[in-house]
């Protein structure tokens, strides 16, 4: 099925799991969903108690799926768990079956694990809201959505997933509806997000045209039956809905504005999973990615410009989660460029390690949120390290990994994916990366300093104080991965993550890549640490000395440069003058046809029918006899013309 | 006798009723025409079941027959509610559903 990078074959058998833990992996989407169920049934009676509910299932969830790793791990091979039909028609079969591989055990262990801390988290996050309960039955909804999407074994299922991560993102931001602003950003992300789906649907049926079924199996197996001109279409598409879940050019809007729901929420469902769903779709379909080399540079371009373009606008944030925000959308186009670039096994690899230090940076952020009254203006900050030592720590090897500084996690997985853009021949990609690579330790180093370094700058009657244990203790746990995550799984490239994932991705080798130039890793690896170095270095020099209390110098990037980019280049605008008033504008114009002509028509019959009926209503009298009047007349008229028809 | 004579007699009956119920206005007298209309039916059909020797029409003169024992009912139900509401038997008052 599939040859590494270094010739030799890796194929992966496909066995039917019909006994031991593999059998039990249907439990893993069906526990959080149970919780879900049970804990909206047992608000009334238990109370707040009930999210205990929501968290064992998520830990029960997380130690299910580790003992299915375990056994993938220990028998390598593509496992189906047989379901239950779902849809039957003609020949057109869709079932639940599970599809169980090394790429499905690394999402899940990255969903289930991230997810379960989240779940902890939460508990000192949300203590005392009024929908506590509620709260960790979305958790819960979304674990089981996730696991739908990452477990199906057809992209019918997959999709049920994608659309069902999207319901519970939607209800998740929009958590504390009772702010208008907050409601219309989950509005917002939903919307957003439909435009990918009927991208997604519009590829299921070019799939299903072209391979009589949606089963992936079948489709990655018979991949090489596409035309170039279909699989082209067929990749963009599924590119066009990768897009909009994983907030890539033109459909990243929705993500910044996402931060409206609770911060835990932020850090696992718009930071370390479900926004990666994008990534784990085109990884999963890369044997059709690898028959349209021109669609994986579109993608590779993608994902390049809104690695910078992001990079550029978080640069001149002032909101906590607003930084951590754009910097995800910049991260996954990181993970982009790998998909692009043919690195599909770097791209997850970013995927796993991004979802420890940006579930970690999240956390952190909610935890300084919660000691700063909710304060999210990184101005109102500062000096906190001595308040909050053990956020500040965890902080810092966030900062670190997401820079780029080794041995931290960061490091490793995006300095593989620039070396795999520059020795597959994407110059200009790699250009931007690195560029995109130095902004990104500038931005997350301002974000970093402004938090926690320098003097306090918060207002009378704020007191910082460290969070409780069950925040810190998640903060901890990440931020050790953070930290050792790297060099755990995959510290030189082919590393044991590269080789795991070996037999589910498409091999690269027929598609001719040349370097860019003569450097090999020799030189690429210092490079990225001498660009890492150098855009920590910039956001430290600039900002000593510099007086943070006056709005009008505080900011490095000032001017119209600086304005552009506060105001995020203006694509909100932008969006709303096409979309939103031009769309009400051609909806007032279209507005004639209803009033005018359909209106026209159904009014025209009533008012023909009551003219026609004006002229005949005299003939009601009210008076019987005259009934009976005609009557006679009827029957004598009928009679005569029957005396006529049997002469 | 011959069958003529039936359908004579029978055609005038009918004649009787039909213009009783186009020109009287007294809601009995237009309901007694009803069944004087009815019954000169029936012996129209009695008269030619006899001239066929056929027990069709006799079958259909006890359907007339039982169907004009539930008008009765009907309409002599409606005529004296007719009464307790308006206080008249004439035909020409009640006309609600005119224009």
């Amino acid at each position: 099925m599939s040859t590494s990078a270094y010739g030799m074959t890796v194929a992966n058998t496909v066995v039917t799991a019909s006994d031991g833990v593999l059998a039990l992996a249907w439990l893993i989407p069906t526990i959080p969903l149970i919780g879900f169920v049970a804990v909206l049934l047992a608000t009334k009676r238990l109370g707040d108690k009930s999210a205990g509910i929501s968290i064992g299932a998520a830990a029960l969830t997380f130690g299910v799926a580790l003992a299915v790793a375990a056994e993938v791990l220990r028998n390598p091979a593509t496992y189906i768990r047989e379901l239950p039909t779902w849809i039957s028609v003609g020949g057109f079969d869709v079932r639940f079956d599970l599809l169980i591989d090394q790429l499905t055990v690394v999402m899940l262990l990255v969903v289930t694990g991230v997810g379960l801390l989240i779940h902890l988290y939460s508990v000192g996050y949300m203590h005392g809201d009024s929908r506590y309960p509620r709260y960790f039955a979305y958790l819960n909804l979304f674990l089981a959505s996730m696991l739908v999407l990452i477990l199906g074994s057809n992209l019918l299922t997959l999709f049920l997933g994608w659309e069902l991560v999207g319901l519970s993102s939607y209800l998740l931001i929009g958590f504390w509806f009772e702010r208008a602003n907050y409601a219309s950003a989950a509005k917002k992300a939903f919307i957003t997000n439909r435009v990918g789906d009927v991208a997604f649907m519009v590829a299921m049926f070019v799939t299903f045209i072209t391979f009589g079924t949606l089963d992936l199996l079948a489709i990655i197996d018979n991949a090489e039956i596409l035309a170039s001109t279909t699989a082209f279409v067929l990749v963009l598409l599924f590119m066009a809905a990768a897009a909009a879940k994983s907030a890539q050019i033109p459909l990243y809007v929705w993500l910044p504005d996402a931060m409206a729901g609770p911060t835990p929420v932020s850090a696992l469902i718009h930071a370390a999973t479900m926004v990666t769903a994008g990534v784990y779709l085109t990884v999963r379909l890369s044997s059709l990615l690898v028959l349209a080399p021109n669609a994986m540079l579109i993608i590779a371009w993608i994902g390049a410009l809104t690695a910078l373009f992001a990079a550029l606008i978080a640069v001149r944030q002032d909101d906590i989660k607003k930084i951590l925000a754009y910097s995800t959308v910049s991260q996954l186009g990181f993970m982009f460029i790998g998909v692009g670039v043919g690195a599909f096994r770097e791209a997850i690899f970013h995927l796993v390690t991004h979802a420890f230090f940006k579930g970690l940076l999240f956390l952190a952020a909610g935890s300084v949120m919660h000691a700063m009254a909710n304060r999210t203006n990184i101005y109102e900050m500062g000096g906190l390290r001595r308040a909050m030592p053990i956020t500040f720590a965890t902080s810092a090897i966030g900062w670190l990994a997401i820079s780029g500084i080794p041995p931290f996690a960061g490091f490793f997985s995006k300095d593989q994916i620039l070396t795999e853009a520059y020795l597959h021949g994407f110059g200009g990609v790699y250009v931007i990366g690195v560029i995109a690579a130095i902004l990104t330790a500038y931005y997350m180093t301002r974000w970093f300093v402004l938090v926690f370094l320098g003097t306090p700058r918060w207002p009378d009657g704020v007191d910082p104080h460290e969070s409780p244990r069950s925040m810190t203790a998640p903060l901890m746990i990440l931020a050790a991965a953070s930290a050792i995550g790297g060099l755990a799984l995959n510290p030189v490239h082919t590393g044991p993550l590269y080789r795991f994932l070996a037999p589910v991705v498409a091999p690269i080798t027929d598609l001719g890549y040349t370097p860019v130039g003569p450097w090999t890793e020799v030189i690429l690896i210092p490079l990225a640490i001498v660009a890492a170095v150098a855009g920590i270095l910039i956001a430290v020099f600039t900002l000593r000395g510099r007086n943070l209390n006056d709005p009008a110098t505080r900011e490095i990037v000032r001017g119209p440069v600086g304005r552009v980019l506060e105001n995020k280049f203006y694509v909100d605008e932008a969006y709303a003058a096409v979309f939103v008033t031009g769309g009400s504008r051609l909806g007032r114009a279209l507005q004639v046809i209803d009033t005018r002509v359909l209106d026209g028509v159904v009014n025209g019959a009533g008012t023909v029918t009551t003219k026609m009926a004006g002229y005949v209503r005299g003939a009601q009298t009210g008076l019987v006899r005259n009934y009976v009047y005609v009557l006679v007349a009827g029957m004598l008229v009928i009679t005569a013309y029957m005396m006529i028809l049997a002469r | 006798m011959p069958i003529g004579y039936y359908f004579i007699l029978s055609g005038l009956l009918f004649s009787v009723g039909l213009l009783g119920v186009m020109i009287r206005r007294n809601a009995i007298v237009l309901f007694m025409c009803v069944e004087l209309m009815l019954n000169a039916v029936n012996v129209t059909l009695a008269a030619a079941a006899r001239m066929w020797m056929g027990p069709d029409g006799q079958v259909f003169v006890f359907f007339v027959i039982v169907v004009a024992a539930a008008e009765v009912v009907v309409g002599l139900a409606l005529i004296v509610n007719l009464y307790f509401r308006r206080g008249t038997l004439d035909i020409d008052i009640p006309s609600l559903l005119r224009r």
